[in-house]
């Protein structure tokens, strides 16, 4: 995984709460064998109205998403993450996040950045007022800023220790447990007899 | 200070605890399908790992199976890839897998239960948010993303932040007619799809007691819907009958030894939960939801509320977005909106005693003429079931269309979905948009709600329909 320090980029408004993995990918997109490829698929309903937020060439090149509560409910899909990511976004911003999309945001390096609602509405309203507009999204000091000066929106964000350091380091989660395997031995030697097996 | 429930099962499973660190969490039960798993083993390969415990996992085919023609090749060659390569992964690491065909091939959340693997005290995970069904025998079980699924197959263990605990004590009897599934639904309008969030939940009360194993599958089933990190209940007697003599039960003294443990995994008297709901299972009636999440659903004897009912900016946007998909008017009764498709099936609500359920509705009645509805058992050992009951035969005499198993017309993946603008009531888990299809729109019910609308062609209760 890359190392995630900083990223400014376009911001997109999102203005919907319960944004669920069937909306961001639907299933039947879900069948490819890669990790690439799910762009496509990204908020593929949404995409046919012409009023839709992407298909303002404005966001053509957004990649930081801003979005309203309860963001990645539902369907534990990474291939959610994968189609954000595919498709150009490194960092969502929503006041909550679903907890397996968070978790799966920070195995595949897309910066899920929590904030309270009321950022969430003043980003929606700077980046109407600025479209086009970019965000600065640090994982170092946890913050989030768009626009300079008096109109400026600058707040903290918020995320778990354990995951900034892990995106900060851009490190392979299996290779460090791997480095705990004589613990993990020692609790497979106390299990009980009785716990089924499959084989 | 004792522990509760989750608490007990979480400590048992610890294989390593670092202040600042997630625990590492041994898990005893990996089960895996065929949508969430390619990328993971492709993960293994490049970097030359293997499964470390083969003997822990376990793999079947459920998503992106057809229910029609399932005894010849998948039609959708993208599906057919996804299967096969599966398939393959299964051979190349000696994983055990019930492939399409197979007589224990079904739902992973059905399977893992009436194979018996699924047992109190265990931490399970599978690539699949509707894992939290396994929380019904005691077991603390969640769904993972595919680089955890990764995680496990190369270490058998992963790393989580404790949750929070919570309690629901359901108190008093559901009333007759009412089930599981309502008081799920229910429960998931009173808190919002985020108000789990950061929690295992622990279920209780009488009228959870008062449930069968598949009754507490189908509310534990449902926990992911209120955003809660898993769902459980104490094991108890119904628990131990319902495991023993199972093909991977505990046999013999291992079975006692089991038994004395899991007697172990209650809530001590003197634990303290992080957050606390009570609810009242004998004012509970029909519940069926209305809009585009689980958390948008009434009394079947309401109506289609209206933005103006709710406070909140978000809620009503959300709900006029909700009704304008849904293509319902504020104010309508829910009984008189028409539905096209009912669906049962579903790891939510496609076991044996679901099947039994509808078939006592619809014994000597027809389904609508201008309505279809699809039975699809959770598995093959359930459609066998079934058959020797004669409930098939129940079904087909309805009008009903009696098919294989599989997650069928959940999820939109397989050939079984709903047009655009095609309306069903489903006793699925999840009316979110386009989730039976392209435009359709589900409307989540019980097993009872739906067969009787099945009968009537419109969102119905058996008290709807004639003697017959």
């Amino acid at each position: 995984m890359d190392a995630f320090t900083t990223h400014t980029g376009v911001g997109v408004p999102l203005r919907r709460s319960n944004v669920d993995t069937d909306q961001i990918i639907p299933a039947v997109y879900l069948k490819r064998v890669t990790r690439t490829g799910f762009e496509d698929g990204l908020f593929a309903a949404w995409r046919n109205d012409p009023d839709f937020v992407l298909n303002n060439p404005t966001y053509a090149t957004g990649s930081v998403l801003v979005a309203g509560p309860d963001f990645g409910t539902g369907s534990s899909r990474e291939h959610a993450v994968w189609a954000l990511q595919n498709y150009g976004f490194r960092v969502v911003i929503s006041s909550r996040f679903a907890d397996i999309f968070r978790s799966n945001s920070g195995k595949a390096g897309l910066l899920a950045a929590q904030v309270d609602e009321k950022v969430v509405q003043r980003l929606w309203d700077w980046l109407e007022d600025n479209p086009g507009g970019e965000i600065t999204v640090d994982l170092e000091s946890r913050t989030v800023r768009a626009g300079f000066g008096e109109d400026a929106v600058e707040d903290s964000f918020d995320i778990d220790d354990y995951t900034r350091w892990r995106l900060l380091e851009g490190l392979d989660d299996i290779g460090i447990t791997l480095g705990h395997d004589d613990d993990i031995a020692a609790f497979e030697a106390t299990r009980p007899s009785w716990k089924p097996a499959t084989l | 200070m004792g522990k509760t429930l989750s608490e007990k099962v979480w400590d048992e499973h610890v294989v390593r605890s670092a202040a600042g660190e997630p625990d590492l969490l041994f898990i005893d039960l990996h089960l895996l399908h065929e949508v969430t798993s390619p990328q993971a083993f492709d993960g293994l390969r490049l970097a030359d790992r293997t499964v470390r415990r083969p003997d822990l996992t376990l793999a079947t085919e459920d998503h992106n199976v057809p229910t029609l023609d399932w005894d010849k090749p998948i039609a959708d060659p993208v599906s057919r890839l996804q299967v096969e390569t599966l398939r393959k992964n299964a051979a190349d690491f000696g994983v055990r897998l019930h492939p399409l065909g197979d007589i224990e091939q079904g739902i992973v959340h059905v399977v893992g239960p009436q194979l018996g693997l699924t047992q109190p005290g265990m931490t399970i995970v599978c690539g699949d948010s509707h894992t939290s069904t396994h929380g019904a025998f005691g077991a603390i079980a969640f769904g993972i993303g595919t680089s955890e699924v990764e995680h496990v197959l190369a270490t058998q263990t992963l790393m989580q932040a404790k949750p929070k605990t919570m309690s629901v004590t359901v108190n008093g009897s559901l009333p007759e007619g009412v089930t599981a599934k309502d008081l799920v639904l229910t429960l998931i309008t009173h808190t919002g799809t985020g108000g789990g969030q950061g929690y295992i939940v622990e279920y209780r009360g009488q009228a959870i007691e008062e449930l069968s194993m598949e009754g507490r599958m189908t509310v534990c089933n449902m926990s992911i819907e209120w955003g809660a990190k898993a769902g459980l209940i104490a094991p108890d007697q119904t628990t131990f009958d319902y495991i023993e003599g199972k093909p991977e039960a505990p046999k013999g003294a291992d079975w006692d030894a089991a038994v004395a443990h899991w007697k172990t995994l209650r809530t001590d008297d003197d634990a303290v939960f992080d957050k606390e709901i009570e609810l009242d299972a004998s004012t509970m009636t029909p519940f069926v939801t209305w809009g585009t999440n689980p958390g948008q659903g009434a009394p079947l004897g309401a109506s289609v509320p209206s933005p103006d009912d709710f406070d909140e900016p978000n809620d009503k946007i959300a709900t006029e977005k909700a009704l304008h998909y849904m293509g319902l008017e504020a104010g309508t009764p829910l009984r008189e909106v028409k539905v096209d498709t009912v669906f049962v099936g579903s790891c939510t609500n496609g076991r044996i005693e679901d099947l039994r359920l509808a078939a006592s509705i619809l014994e000597g009645r027809t389904v609508a003429a201008d309505t279809r509805l699809l039975v699809v058992p959770g598995s093959v050992r359930v459609r066998l079931q079934a058959e020797a009951e004669g409930l098939d035969k129940v079904f087909i005499a309805a009008g009903a269309e009696w098919r294989g198993a599989g997650c069928s017309m959940c999820l939109g993946m397989n050939p079984d979905q709903l047009a655009p603008g095609e309306r069903s009531a489903s006793t699925s888990n999840r009316n979110f948009e386009g989730r039976q299809g392209k435009g359709g729109r589900t409307h989540l019910v019980s097993v009872p709600v739906a067969a009787a609308t099945a009968v009537r062609g419109t969102l119905s209760s058996p008290a709807d329909l004639q003697e017959v």
